[in-house]
């Protein structure tokens, strides 16, 4: 049977961003709505070999006004995917993409578009499911003039259509595509449709205003903090200082309990809980209640050693020893160095980062009457929480419902991460209370159990030769990447994620051995925006202006120099050096009499080209950082407009991690629960942004991640210009520059 | 309690130092007033209270009973506030979109106050954080609103 659009559906149903009673409510409403996309529908089709992407009811459902709800796969966060889905299936089906309506997909086959399975993340949303999000509005639109031929008794080749409607000029006749949405829906999906040229585009391209910006303005969005379901309960949480300690005694439970609005007192794994009528009293109560922690019984729980620093962790890797895994190698790098006039060697590193995303986690859970468990929780992968989720509450997936709110800010937050949501909390205390329950994190508790950027160490050792050009690098970079932590490590393979940014680099280096030595994290590691890319592009770009004042080569010449083969990067980094004004280092006057220097980087992160400028003087001892420029290649492009957005968000992060941010633990706990210990870019630190984008037409590249690269290095590297201080550990501001000149 | 909120009077069955911020979003389900911090560190959570940049975080509600609270949901009753929206959207401002309901209203503050502010002025108001980084957009509309 086809399945047909406008289809009953649990996200109509169920909207996230609408929690009305009816949508939340059993019985009579949700039956009406038809509350989930019934989930044996969804096993019979995976049975049947769903092809993710294909079937367009699961995607659209074009509304009797002519209005176009779209099932998103990828979540929106800020990066503006629900925007860009909008143009491109808008493109292509033939409608204004500010008549559509979009809320992230729940769970199921139809949208594991990225490789049999789905996240958002890896700056891959877009160019991932571009051609496919094309071919999708194409189908429908094929069915809207399929439906209108049938209706009209023409031949479907005699039709057109204009935004919204389809037309049959040479009768004057139209329909609009709401009222053709029903006969359309019954219709087969087509197997071959063409596709507008691209020369044609009226959205794709162009900077097509944001679907979410009044209702973010006007704090009308609903982030899943802010949902409420019937007959809900709020808890609070007060974890155990480390990882692995599960409440043993409450030596004043009694007490607690007579707190007002205190309904009850949980003991959970690795915290304790209170349920309260409200979510100010519940997290009143339980961080009044005195807990004594021992040391979890459970061996699946990962522990956090009480002697644990990162101060230590760091000498740990400084000290480790070995040549590592190669991940890329060319020539013979052990001969060259040998045969080197000077060789460079540096050791470099970074330290852990929190996601410090604004939104504090939070999880609803509710068990329906039908036995099936419901969850609002934000998330980047739904199928993954779900599974997981249906682990915790004995269920098999088929009957968790899982809603996927837009998300505070993630950055790589809310993958899954063991013990790092809220979502199982809320599960086992809507259990144990028998009514719905949301859980919120306090900031403070958030900061304890986030999922974090590795720590690393980089050792780098250049030759050069006669005429100070590099000719050899041997790189190790040390420690413990994301990807091998959560998706499994070969023991006798690199983890991409902890050498890229150090591998893939476009420079003529005819001898290279690029390797990780994989030493196992103690903490929670997690994705951070751009992952490896976020400090291995500073450890490489800042190593490399050591190799070329080492060769007593200008930085920005030499890059140039060494990308002689790659037309690309050049073309790239020159973009940069125009966009700037033309290339000069300084140090220099500048106009308000400040001295200052510039810096430059180039990065290759998630499918992009970026070449980052930056330009800094120092106030008393701090860094100013007055410019930014970036020249962005993603190949191709889907909304100029956000990707200036996204460069400027990239930078911002970029520059804070570089000046400001680091999580330091000491026995086994981080120092800073809130921003007033771990500080983050204020505004008045904000550089001004300049972006260039270039269109080489290579494949399309990623945008949410790769304006962040460039950033630590680009100002790293000009801070030396200016002061002659190479610094090789960030934070900067941990580098005492005061009486520095500058 | 009684509270005077977005021209409406409120009665309210809580704690007295309860911070205003959660009578909003758990009392009255005035949800577009953010928890960020707890601490007035983020501004998240900005309201104005008798016209005036408040972190609500921090504001026990027994201290706002005789005074006119105004959210982010009445915003745009106010011809400034509308101004402020406006330029918002005419910069493309909000990313993520969770900080921008307290950076509205310290923006609406700031134009009620000062109406055409210097930059020292914006940046002297606008200190609430935002982790998108949308701080150069937020300072033009603040700019163009002043203009408007």
């Amino acid at each position: 049977m086809n399945a047909s659009f406008p289809l009953p559906s649990q996200a109509s149903a169920a909207d996230p961003f609408k929690p009305s009673r009816r949508s939340v409510v059993g019985g009579l409403g949700a039956l009406v709505l038809g509350v989930a996309l019934p989930q044996g529908a969804r096993a019979q089709n995976a049975a049947a070999g769903i092809k993710p992407g294909t079937r367009v009811s699961a995607f659209l459902e074009i509304r009797p006004d002519s209005t176009v709800l779209f099932r998103s796969p990828f979540i929106e966060g800020g990066q503006g995917v629900f925007t860009a889905m909008a143009q491109i299936v808008g493109e292509e089906l033939d409608v204004e993409p500010t008549r559509f309506v979009i809320e992230g997909a729940p769970p199921g086959p139809d949208y594991l578009l990225l490789g049999g399975a789905r996240f958002t993340g890896g700056s891959m949303s877009v160019r991932k499911s571009y051609d496919t999000m094309r071919r999708l509005g194409a189908s429908a639109r094929s069915m809207l003039m399929q439906a209108a031929a049938t209706q009209w008794k023409v031949p479907v080749a005699t039709l057109s259509t204009e935004p919204g409607r389809v037309l049959h000029k040479a009768s004057g006749r139209s329909l609009a595509y709401g009222a053709l949405a029903k006969a359309a829906a019954a219709l087969p999906v087509p197997t071959q449709v063409s596709l507008r040229a691209s020369a044609d585009f009226r959205w794709i391209g162009k900077s097509v205003p944001r679907l979410d910006v009044r209702d973010k303005a006007t704090g009308k969005t609903q982030y899943a903090i802010d949902l409420k379901v019937e007959g809900m309960v709020h808890a609070a949480v007060q974890h155990g200082s480390r990882l692995g300690l599960d409440p043993a005694a409450i030596a004043n439970e009694a007490e607690v309990r007579a707190m007002p609005g205190v309904q009850s007192i949980h003991r959970l794994p690795g915290a304790v809980a209170v349920v309260a009528t409200s979510w100010w009293r519940a997290r009143r109560a339980v961080e009044a209640l005195q807990v004594t922690w021992a040391a979890s019984p459970s061996a699946s729980v990962r522990v956090m050693p009480a002697d644990f620093s990162s101060e230590a962790h760091r000498a740990a890797l400084a000290a480790a020893t070995g040549e590592g895994i190669a991940a890329e190698t060319a020539g013979d790098v052990a001969a060259s160095l040998t045969g080197a006039r000077t060789v460079v060697e540096a050791t470099y590193d970074a330290p852990y980062l929190a996601h410090g995303q604004l939104e504090p986690p939070s999880a609803i859970a509710r068990f329906n009457a039908d036995g099936r468990l419901e969850l609002w929780l934000p998330n980047q992968a739904p199928e993954m929480f779900q599974a997981d989720a249906a682990k915790v509450a004995g269920l098999t997936p088929d009957k968790v419902i899982l809603h996927s709110p837009v998300l505070g800010g993630f950055f790589g937050r809310h993958f899954l991460y063991q013990a790092a949501a809220p979502y199982t909390q809320a599960i086992l205390l809507a259990k144990a209370v028998g009514r719905p329950v949301k859980v919120i994190w306090s900031r403070e508790e958030e900061f304890l159990r986030d999922a974090l950027r590795p720590l690393s160490v980089a050792r780098f050792k250049a030759g050069l030769d006669a005429d100070g050009l590099p000719v050899a690098l041997q790189a190790v970079a040390i420690g413990e990447g994301p990807v091998g932590r959560w998706f499994g490590r070969a023991a006798d393979k690199a983890d991409d994620s902890a050498v890229e940014g150090i591998a893939g680099k476009p420079y003529a280096i005819p001898h290279r051995r690029i390797a990780q030595l994989p030493v196992d994290d103690p903490a929670i590691i997690g994705f951070w925006r751009s992952v490896g890319h976020s400090m291995n592009d500073y450890f490489y770009e800042t190593f490399f202006d050591e190799m070329a004042d080492a060769g007593k080569q200008d930085p920005f010449a030499l890059r140039l120099r060494l990308l002689g083969d790659s037309p690309r990067h050049k073309t790239l980094l020159q973009a940069v050096g125009d966009l700037s004004g033309g290339w000069r280092r300084g140090p220099f006057s500048a106009a308000d009499g400040s001295r200052r220097a510039r810096g430059v980087a180039m990065a290759s992160p998630f499918g992009s080209e970026v070449a980052t400028i930056a330009e800094v003087s120092l106030n008393g001892g701090d860094i100013v950082v007055h410019d930014v420029w970036v020249a962005i290649d993603p190949g191709s492009i889907v909304n100029p407009a956000v990707i200036e957005a996204q460069v400027q968000s990239a930078v911002a992060l970029g520059l804070s991690s570089a000046l400001f941010e680091e999580v330091v633990y000491e026995n086994g706990v981080p120092r800073a629960r809130n921003y007033d210990s771990y500080p983050i870019l204020p505004p008045d630190r904000m550089p001004k942004v300049h972006v260039r984008i270039v269109e080489s037409g290579a494949p399309m590249g990623g945008i949410g991640e790769p304006g962040l690269p460039g950033v630590p290095p680009a100002v790293a590297n000009a801070v030396a210009a200016l002061t002659g201080k190479r610094i090789r550990s960030l934070p900067l501001s941990k580098t005492d520059l005061k009486g520095m000149a500058g | 309690m009684e509270l005077t909120i977005n021209g409406t009077k409120h009665r309210v069955d809580v704690e007295p130092d309860t911070p205003l911020l959660w009578v909003l979003r758990d009392e009255l389900g005035l949800t577009g007033t953010k928890y960020g911090c707890g601490v007035a560190q983020c501004g998240a959570c900005t309201v104005m209270i008798d016209g005036q940049a408040t972190r609500s975080c921090v504001t026990p509600v027994e201290s706002v009973t005789g005074a006119a609270i105004t959210t982010i949901e009445a915003v745009e009753a106010d011809p400034v506030g509308r101004k402020v929206v406006e330029a918002w959207v005419a910069h493309q401002v909000p990313q993520c979109g969770y900080c921008q309901s307290g950076q509205v209203m310290a923006a609406t503050a700031l134009l009620k106050q000062m109406p055409q502010p210097s930059d020292a002025d914006i940046s002297g108001a606008m200190l609430n954080l935002c982790r998108c980084g949308t701080y150069n957009a937020i300072a033009a509309a603040v700019r163009d609103a002043a203009r408007s």
